[in-house]
């Protein structure tokens, strides 16, 4: 136990002495949480709304009022039919349009309960949906003041009807937090804990290893835990970076989407001891790493949205342990399920995680 | 007395490529056995079925009187293996690296202070210094030391010389020569610098995976039966092919300045001056020369192409 612990001790200082690896380590994750974080909070100011008006009466015209009064919202145009809504949105010069219908106040008075028609543009699916929640927002403050003093707001509804235009199927939130996650541990999981066996490899040190009483086993733990304890903080850091700093919300429960993340760390690891296995050189182990994670960027769905690949691509992207992990995340994370609807996802991860392991083992066996 | 290492018939093979093709030898106790030989000759292979990191294909090896298949787990606490491309962690400081290669071993710096302390004396001043900071001689000390701290009786270096300046050589082999006297160390250590070969009590010469000979380099140089010419001109670049063409001449290899060329039997070197100044050739020397170990290899591994 003595030893194990020195072993550890001393992969924690090659990671501290390195410069570099700290940089990426540590300082990547947060980087790219706060830019991907600040891009979509500044990129929702001043959206260019687009008002169809069927109604044209006192009330409608009241909302209109509050709507652009809102920082949010700046008059792109008055449109008079729906075509001319659709023209602007394909000239880029609106980002999200507010449709009333012809019967819309006389609905409100007798039923209690009128519907607003709000299109945005799907194209950027997150900045779409931060959009229209904005409008309900402002439909959902402004009720009181439209009715008569003395009626209860309690019994007026104005209902939002979203339609996203362009990418209709796209239900996501916030979706690039799951998608970072993903990406960071991967990096460090496979290509920082590939290298750091492989550097091993080339300077002759893991034959000395080997020839050591130590069990290969304690070997390869020793080599992991360190980036298993980095990949952890790096989760802590970027959770609380979301939730404090970029207010995004995580709906579901937060066990069950640690206990996801922590089963995906593993298979991120023992993808990195199979790179190991297979490359001789550093440099073969980092480019190893980066044949893996180039594709995960495009075919996880981080970026771009699986439903609307090509169905090889579709299918490709079953062999990529993100592609699960995002999903069980963002089900976690933004749809906020219980734990019994990730099953699946955790199942397949901890198949992969089964067969890496016993691939890996192999492999590193019978260098011995 | 039984020998410390005893390998008989060992083969290894990669693909088809025959590493290893039968070698058998014995290592005496306290003995420092060199295997020399030209880079791809089998020496690391032979290291690695020694250390017990690689299973041979057939034969077998004791070290000790155990195994190294079957009783690996008690032997590598005995042997100390220095892989040929060792180069400690060079992010750790000279104190570390010890004190890690002493754990994982078992032990502490402390315990087996006074295995080390001989060479160990002159890292010391260093030792706050990262080991990639180190010059090559004290890297190779450091690294002789984290192979030595857990107290082998076997010493298996191999290659530990390559890349280091001649001073640090020399006094490398000084080392190891102290540890032979002083802690009775066994000691195998291979090289391809032939002019180390004096330096070991016996040597092997290895080419292609099989022993060549295994003789005390004196024995070695010994049986050496020809005789043997240093021949120079001023026209070095034309000499080489000359000498080939010259139907007197058995074997000319150069060695730096000179050729060492061995005759057919009857012809005389006399002869072979008149003709190389007949070639054009000015300031022609010939004189004969006691044969090193690297004629002996030269010529050893010509009768075995031959054979």
């Amino acid at each position: 136990m003595k030893t194990f612990t020195v072993f550890v001790k001393k992969e924690f200082l090659h990671i501290f002495r390195d410069r570099r690896t700290m940089l990426i380590l540590l300082v990547m994750p947060v980087v790219m949480i706060v830019l991907f974080g600040f891009a979509i909070n500044t990129d929702v100011k001043d959206s260019r709304v687009v008002l169809l008006d069927h109604s044209q009466d006192e009330l409608t015209g009241r909302i209109k009022e509050h709507l652009l009064a809102s920082p949010y919202f700046t008059l792109a145009a008055e449109a008079d039919e729906v075509s001319a809504v659709h023209r602007l949105f394909r000239e880029n010069k609106a980002d999200i349009a507010v449709v009333f219908g012809a019967h819309f106040t006389e609905e409100l008075t007798r039923t209690g309960t009128a519907a607003v028609q709000v299109l945005t543009d799907g194209t950027e699916p997150n900045q779409a949906s931060i959009r229209s929640s904005y409008v309900e927002a402002v439909l959902a403050s402004c009720l009181p003041d439209l009715l008569p003093p003395g009626t209860a707001p309690a019994a007026y509804r104005i209902e939002p009807v979203v339609r996203m235009l362009y990418n209709p199927q796209s239900r996501s939130e916030f979706n690039f937090v799951p998608g970072v996650i993903g990406l960071i541990l991967l990096l460090i999981g496979a290509m920082m804990t590939s290298i750091a066996i492989v550097k091993e490899k080339e300077t002759g040190t893991l034959e000395v290893l080997l020839v050591s009483p130590l069990s290969p086993f304690v070997i390869v733990v020793a080599k992991l835990v360190p980036y298993f304890v980095l990949s952890c903080t790096n989760l802590m850091t970027i959770l609380l970076l979301s939730t404090r700093l970029l207010h995004i919300p995580i709906a579901g429960s937060l066990a069950g989407l640690v206990g996801v993340t922590v089963l995906y760390i593993l298979v991120a690891l023992l993808l990195g001891l199979f790179i190991s296995t297979c490359a001789e050189s550093q440099l073969a182990a980092m480019l190893l790493s980066l044949l893996l994670i180039v594709p995960t960027v495009y075919l996880s769905g981080l970026a771009f949205p699986i439903g609307s690949m090509p169905v090889a691509l579709q299918r490709a992207s079953l062999v990529f342990p993100a592609r699960w992990y995002v999903e069980a995340a963002r089900k976690l994370m933004i749809q906020g399920v219980e734990m019994r609807y990730v099953a699946g996802e955790c199942a397949i991860l901890a198949g992969m995680a089964f067969a890496l392991l016993c691939v890996s083992w192999k492999l590193f066996k019978t260098r011995l | 007395m039984a020998p410390l290492v005893a390998a008989h018939g060992l083969r290894k093979s990669f693909g088809k490529t025959e590493a290893l093709r039968g070698v058998g030898f014995e290592v005496a106790e306290g003995e420092i056995y060199g295997l020399i030989g030209p880079d791809g000759a089998g020496k690391s292979t032979l290291f690695r079925i020694l250390a017990t990191l690689l299973k041979a294909d057939g034969g077998t090896a004791t070290i000790d009187g155990l195994d190294v298949l079957a009783h690996y787990r008690p032997l590598r606490r005995r042997i100390g293996y220095m892989p040929g491309r060792f180069s400690l962690y060079q992010d750790l400081t000279v104190e570390e690296n010890l004190a890690f290669f002493a754990s994982i071993f078992g032990t502490t710096l402390r315990e087996n202070y006074h295995l080390v302390a001989d060479i160990y004396r002159q890292l010391e001043p260093f030792r706050h210094r990262r080991a990639g900071q180190l010059s090559g001689g004290m890297k190779q000390k450091l690294a002789l030391s984290c192979t030595l701290i857990h107290a082998p009786r076997l010493l298996l270096l191999d290659e530990p010389t390559t890349g280091v300046d001649p001073v640090s050589r020399k006094e490398f082999w000084d080392t190891l020569r102290r540890l032979r006297d002083e802690q009775g160390i066994t000691v195998i250590v291979s090289t391809p610098y032939m002019d180390e070969a004096t330096q070991c009590d016996r040597i092997a010469l290895i080419q292609e995976g099989a022993f060549l000979r295994v003789d005390t380099p004196q024995g070695i140089v010994d049986a050496y039966a020809d005789t043997l010419w240093a021949v120079r001109s001023d026209r070095m670049h034309r000499l080489q092919d000359d000498l080939h063409r010259y139907p007197a001449v058995r074997t000319a290899f150069p060695f730096g300045e000179t050729f060492h060329v061995t005759l057919h039997p009857g012809a005389s070197a006399r002869a072979l001056c008149r003709h190389l100044e007949d070639c054009g050739h000015n300031n022609v020397e010939v004189r004969p020369i006691c044969a090193g170990i690297e004629d002996c290899f030269m010529s050893l591994m010509k009768k075995s192409h031959e054979s």
